[in-house]
């Protein structure tokens, strides 16, 4: 099989995080959006290594991954917060930065 | 050339007494005036002594000289601070302190009633520094100074009584009509030192004969302007009838006998540079003879009491301006006429101010009369005085006078008709304002009302006013016996080589001539105010022309302070709304662009992602197509 | 250590006790940074004393590395020009201490903020006529802005904050013009003389004309907006206007300054070439601020605003005098540094009390003072005076050289400048005769005149106005080497009497 797959593959994913970031309101949503775009990073990563014939994508995959998972913490904490505070999971409605 | 160690206390004393009466305020209240009238007459003690001590050498070694410091040494630029007392200084330093110290006992009586008595005896001793600065200077530089100082002192007693309005603005007036003088001063200067390397008196002439005409005549020029600004001649004269605003001793003081003075002695000091610019030498006199007709025409009309007297020393400066403007042999009769002039209107201004001491500060004319037989000394004082200025024999006016229209015929040709004309009609309307003077102010009806009280001033003020009677019926003849005075100048002024040309006229002619239109004068004045309304009549228009100083203030407001106010609101609108507009257009331009930009930052999470995402798209496309 | 850096620490060290000082105790603040200007000004007193009159060369040199890898080095030395400039900053500060007692009460943060933004102002005003590294002056120039800002905005009147800001953006302007100058002077130094920023060795560049007046021009303008000159002023009316009379005095008597001596010791030492193809232009320039800024001092209403203006005006006669390059021209205009700082102080401190006495800087708010505040109106008098240029006092001496200097290479540029003699003497007159003459304005009846505090502040400026007025050789004396250096490496020599023998 060609290569080259897994790259379209990574490409398609990050595509759809992205569009998803983008067009979702809920924050759940987005979130995972972000997960998937970051996973496509990994997967694009994995697969350089793999033509490369070294360690060092699959080195950088592993940072993502510790990374991803701060992230998913933080996030996470941020979005159950802003939950309870207002009832609503939308992002629309954590826009008080512009004021 | 003598080397002197007592010159500086010439000024030291006067100035250091101006400075401890300033700086003890209420507490020198008491005995302010005592200290300053003290001060005032051991410098005239010492100029005596100077005098005595110049009399008894003889020839080169007359003049005196003190170097004190090196005050401005930059470059080339080298300005001592050093004072020269030779004949033509040691004139004007005896008729200053004598005149000065005579003037401050009569202000101890004149201003007893005023509470900033101290204040006022303070600056008189300051004038009396800076005035004599001015004619101790060895150089222009020095001169300069001491022609400030007299501005400043002129200035602060002019505005003495400055919580008057009127007052306070011809004050100012009078110290910025100087200022514009002094364009001419610096001017000068600037131009010796570019040219000759030096502007010391000595540094100068001895550079004059290597300079250029067109150099000495600009030179000629700017003196000029300085002189006219200081001395109240045409164009600059505006100034010195609102200068009557001072308390009347100082109007006597300064603004008769002393710093009006000093162009005369700026001209003939700089006497080198107007030898050899006969173009300069002819400026000087049309500005003498312009302002000595203006001057007597303004006199014929005014009612104030001081304000004629004003118009009178203008036109007899003019007098002194023009003779100065003939030569060598001028100057020795401009010094000669300054002086008994320095007399007889310094005695005649105390004499107004004696009639406006007992007339409850009255100075208009028409609501004086009859006070010769209320006030005796008063009158035959003042009488004594108006003798001389006329020019009546044997008083001290005809003989300076008489040798200045005599000289001034004597130019030869044209101009000396034209000029020796102009002295001669001067000398008639002089005649004529002087008689209008004495027959409104001392003879005829009384025209005062019966609450004021004229009497006689207490003795403080009269005895200096009968020591002043005396110089004017005495110093002509002394000046002019055996030529003393001109013969005591005449190393100063180069007078030495003169030779007497074809004289046009003889002395004799001139004398009876003169005598004839004074004549005249006084009989027109006799006549016309034999009967005198205590309200000014209408007048026909050159009356209303006359009265307006010829239209002098219209001039300058519609000329000059108009323009300028226009031009500095114009500077302010400007200012603000261009140059700053620019600056804050800048601003605003960034102000907007910021403004506009911030809608991008609406809040939504989403639309940032969208706007990272096309970035990341348009950097990729960029780098793509940059390595295609 | 060079007693110059010395200098400068001292006030650092008094910043850092200051805020070692008890809590509350405003009066001990107060004392001990009155203390910290006094112990700098003994300093640099002794600084002069040792200070070797007959020497054009930097004095007191000190020159450690600071960053290796661009030659950056903390350079410092004083020729006569820096050190009667510095001289001045030491004697101001404590001045304006004592004169502005109260002044920092009213601000937004407290009276040690403030006192220790005057001291740390104090290290740089020193250090920035000090620096012979153009990168070290450079981060003075730029870094001074800050304690000024600060001062503007945190403890002055009326609309502070804007005007703080208008200050700080004219100034960072010419910052950045000027710092792209140094990097382009510096990247010619390396590849001549390798990489150095030290003004001496600058000095020696040979560079292309068009790239010379480039960084001229940067230099220049950073320069001529600090100085301000025409049309580059307008921050220097609001700033003066919105400041507390003591930064008005630092700003415009010493900072302002630092435009000026950049252009001797920066624009003309570093680019003589370029200094010459621009002084016609310069000349004109400084011919409209003489005039311009008189006819806007004299329309003006305010009064802070009016010192402003006639200061633009002045600062006109003093580049008129540094362009003339006549050693009358230069000299004068280096002493017409330090008399503009004193007369300028005189004038400020003084308004600063009557207009805190009213509540009211408009001058038709006053009048009739005279009679009321006798010696706070002297006080006033006697700076205009200085203003105007009164023979006697020390600002003539000063305008009297710049004029002749100019007169003896460009006599025109000299008459149209001595105009504003009388320009000079309607400003001051007109603001004299309306603020101290006349009747007393109603609600001027019960003002107090000058306390001891205020007295003592204000006595020696006008000591030294008038002592240097009479007395000018001790500083002449300093600066003639000094301008004489700096004609002489612009290739100047001054022109000789007309009528030569």
């Amino acid at each position: 099989m060609d290569i080259s797959n897994y790259l379209y593959l990574s490409a398609i994913l990050f595509t759809i995080g992205a569009v998803g970031v983008v067009v979702r309101r809920n924050a759940i949503v987005v979130f995972m959006c972000v997960e998937l775009m970051l996973n496509a990073a990994n997967l694009a990563f994995v697969t350089f290594s793999r033509i490369n014939g070294d360690l060092v994508g699959q080195v950088a995959s592993f940072f993502t991954m510790v990374v991803a998972a701060c992230e998913v913490v933080v996030g996470l904490a941020i979005i159950v917060t802003m939950y309870r505070s207002r009832r609503s999971a939308s992002i629309d409605d954590a826009s008080l930065l512009k004021r | 050339m003598t080397t002197s160690h007592n010159l500086v206390y010439l000024i030291a004393l006067p100035l250091v007494s101006a400075a401890i009466l300033l700086l003890l305020g209420r507490i020198a209240d008491k005995w302010g005036h005592l200290l300053a009238t003290l001060v005032s007459a051991s410098t005239f003690a010492i100029a005596a002594i100077e005098f005595f001590s110049m009399r008894s050498r003889s020839g080169a070694a007359r003049p005196a000289m003190q170097d004190l410091f090196t005050w401005i040494s930059v470059g080339s630029f080298n300005v001592h601070a050093s004072l020269l007392l030779d004949q033509l200084s040691i004139c004007f330093v005896l008729l200053i302190t004598g005149v000065g110290t005579l003037i401050h006992i009569y202000s101890i009586a004149y201003m007893s009633h005023d509470h900033d008595r101290r204040r006022f005896f303070a600056y008189l001793n300051l004038f009396v520094a800076a005035m004599l600065l001015l004619v101790l200077g060895d150089s222009y530089l020095n001169l300069y100074v001491g022609w400030e100082g007299v501005g400043l002192a002129s200035y602060l007693l002019i505005g003495f009584w400055n919580q008057k309005p009127a007052y306070a603005v011809a004050a100012k007036k009078a110290f910025v009509a100087n200022r514009v003088g002094d364009i001419g001063l610096s001017l000068a200067i600037m131009i010796s030192f570019a040219q000759f390397g030096s502007v010391s008196f000595s540094g100068v002439e001895a550079g004059v004969p290597h300079a250029s005409k067109a150099a000495l005549t600009a030179l000629g020029a700017m003196l000029l302007l300085a002189a006219a600004g200081k001395s109240a001649q045409f164009p600059l004269q505006s100034w010195l009838g609102d200068a009557m605003a001072g308390p009347t001793p100082v109007s006597a003081l300064i603004h008769a006998a002393t710093m009006v003075t000093a162009g005369v002695y700026l001209i003939t000091r700089s006497h080198f540079v107007f030898d050899a610019s006969p173009t300069a030498q002819t400026m000087v006199l049309i500005v003498g003879g312009i302002t000595l007709l203006f001057g007597a025409l303004v006199g014929t009309a005014k009612d104030d009491i001081k304000k004629a007297l004003a118009a009178s020393t203008m036109s007899q400066i003019g007098y002194m301006i023009l003779a100065t403007g003939l030569g060598p042999i001028g100057y020795a009769f401009a010094i000669m006429h300054l002086l008994t002039h320095g007399f007889f209107k310094a005695g005649m201004f105390l004499g107004a101010g004696s009639v406006m001491h007992g007339m409850n500060d009255e100075v208009n004319m028409r609501r004086y009369g009859a006070i010769g037989k209320v006030m005796p000394i008063t009158a035959v004082t003042f009488g004594l005085g108006y003798l001389a200025i006329i020019g009546v024999p044997p008083f001290a006016g005809f003989y300076s006078k008489d040798k200045i229209i005599e000289t001034a015929f004597n130019a030869g040709g044209s101009k000396g008709i034209i000029v020796g004309g102009a002295a001669l009609l001067g000398a008639a309307i002089t005649a004529f304002y002087m008689t209008r003077v004495i027959v409104l102010t001392f003879t005829g009806t009384k025209r005062w009302d019966d609450q004021v009280h004229p009497h006689e001033s207490p003795s403080l003020m009269w005895i200096p006013m009968v020591i002043l009677a005396v110089g004017s019926v005495a110093s002509g003849f002394l000046f002019n016996s055996g030529h003393a005075l001109v013969n005591w100048l005449a190393p100063v002024v180069n007078a030495a080589g003169h030779e007497e040309g074809k004289a046009l006229m003889q002395p004799m002619t001139v004398s009876l001539l003169a005598l004839g239109v004074v004549a005249v004068g006084v009989s027109i004045a006799i006549l016309k105010y034999r009967t005198v309304p205590v309200d000014a009549p209408a007048g026909n228009i050159l009356t209303k022309i006359v009265r307006r100083d010829l239209l002098q203030d219209d001039f300058n407001d519609r000329v000059l302070v108009r323009p300028g106010q226009a031009l500095t609101n114009f500077f302010v609108r400007m200012d603000n709304s261009f140059i700053d507009g620019i600056v804050r257009g800048v601003g605003g331009i960034v102000a907007v662009s910021s403004t506009n930009l911030r809608k991008i930052q609406n809040g939504y999470v989403r639309s940032y992602a969208l706007i990272m995402v096309v970035g990341v798209l348009a950097l990729l496309t960029t780098i793509w197509m940059v390595t295609l | 250590m060079s007693i110059v850096t010395v200098l400068e620490l001292i006030p650092l060290l008094g910043v850092i006790g200051l805020f070692a000082l008890p809590k509350g105790s405003t009066k001990l603040i107060k004392q001990f940074s009155i203390g910290v200007s006094l112990v700098d000004l003994i300093i640099s007193v002794v600084m002069a004393v040792r200070f070797n009159r007959g020497v054009s060369a930097m004095q007191f040199v000190e020159s450690r590395t600071w960053i290796s890898s661009f030659g950056i080095k903390y350079a410092v030395g004083i020729d006569g020009i820096a050190l009667v400039l510095i001289l001045m900053t030491t004697v101001l500060v404590p001045i304006v201490l004592l004169a502005g007692w109260n002044e920092s009460e009213n601000g937004r943060w407290s009276p040690r903020v403030y006192y220790a933004l005057i001291l740390i102002l104090e290290t740089m005003m020193v250090g920035v006529f000090a620096a012979t590294d153009v990168f070290l002056f450079y981060v003075i120039f730029e870094a001074m802005l800050i304690p000024v800002y600060f001062l503007i905005g945190g403890y002055g009147r009326g609309e502070r904050a804007q005007a703080a800001m208008k200050f700080l953006l004219y100034s960072l302007l010419g910052g950045l013009l000027m710092l792209a100058a140094v990097i382009g002077t510096y990247v010619i130094a390396t590849n001549q003389i390798g990489s150095t920023f030290d003004v001496t060795a600058l000095s020696g560049l040979h560079i292309d004309s068009a790239t010379e007046n480039m960084l001229f021009l940067g230099f220049f303008i950073a320069f001529a907006i600090k100085a301000p000159l025409w049309p580059l002023h307008t921050w220097l009316p609001t700033a003066a206007k919105s400041a507390t009379p003591a930064t008005s005095v630092l700003l415009l008597g010493v900072l302002d300054k630092v435009g000026t001596y950049g252009m001797i010791r920066f624009c003309i030492t570093l680019f003589p070439h370029a200094a010459h193809t621009f002084t016609p232009m310069i000349i004109v320039l400084s011919l409209i601020s003489i005039l311009y800024g008189a006819f806007l001092a004299i329309g003006q209403r305010d009064i802070n605003g009016l010192i402003a203006f006639t200061s633009i005006s002045h600062f006109g006669f003093i580049t008129l005098g540094i362009f003339a390059m006549t050693s009358q021209g230069l000299t004068g205009a280096s002493l017409y540094m330090v008399n503009h700082g004193f007369s300028t102080a005189a004038l400020f401190l003084v308004a600063g009390w009557m207009a805190s006495r009213r509540g009211s800087t408009k001058i038709e708010d006053f009048g009739g003072l005279q009679r009321v505040t006798p010696v706070m109106a002297w006080a006033f008098f006697i700076a205009g005076m200085s203003a105007l240029a009164l023979p006697g006092l020390s600002s003539f001496v000063s305008e009297f050289l710049v004029l002749v200097g100019t007169f003896t290479r460009y006599p025109l540029a000299a008459i149209i400048g001595t105009t504003g003699i009388v320009l000079a003497a309607l400003y001051v007159l007109l603001t004299v005769q309306r603020s101290l003459h006349g009747p007393t304005t109603p609600g001027n009846e019960s003002l107090s005149d000058l306390n001891i505090r205020e007295k003592i502040a204000i006595a020696p400026v006008i000591a030294i106005l008038v002592i240097f007025g009479f007395f000018p050789k001790p500083i002449t004396d300093v600066l003639n080497p000094a301008s004489h250096e700096v004609m002489t490496h612009a290739g100047y020599v001054d022109p000789q009497p007309k009528a030569g023998k």
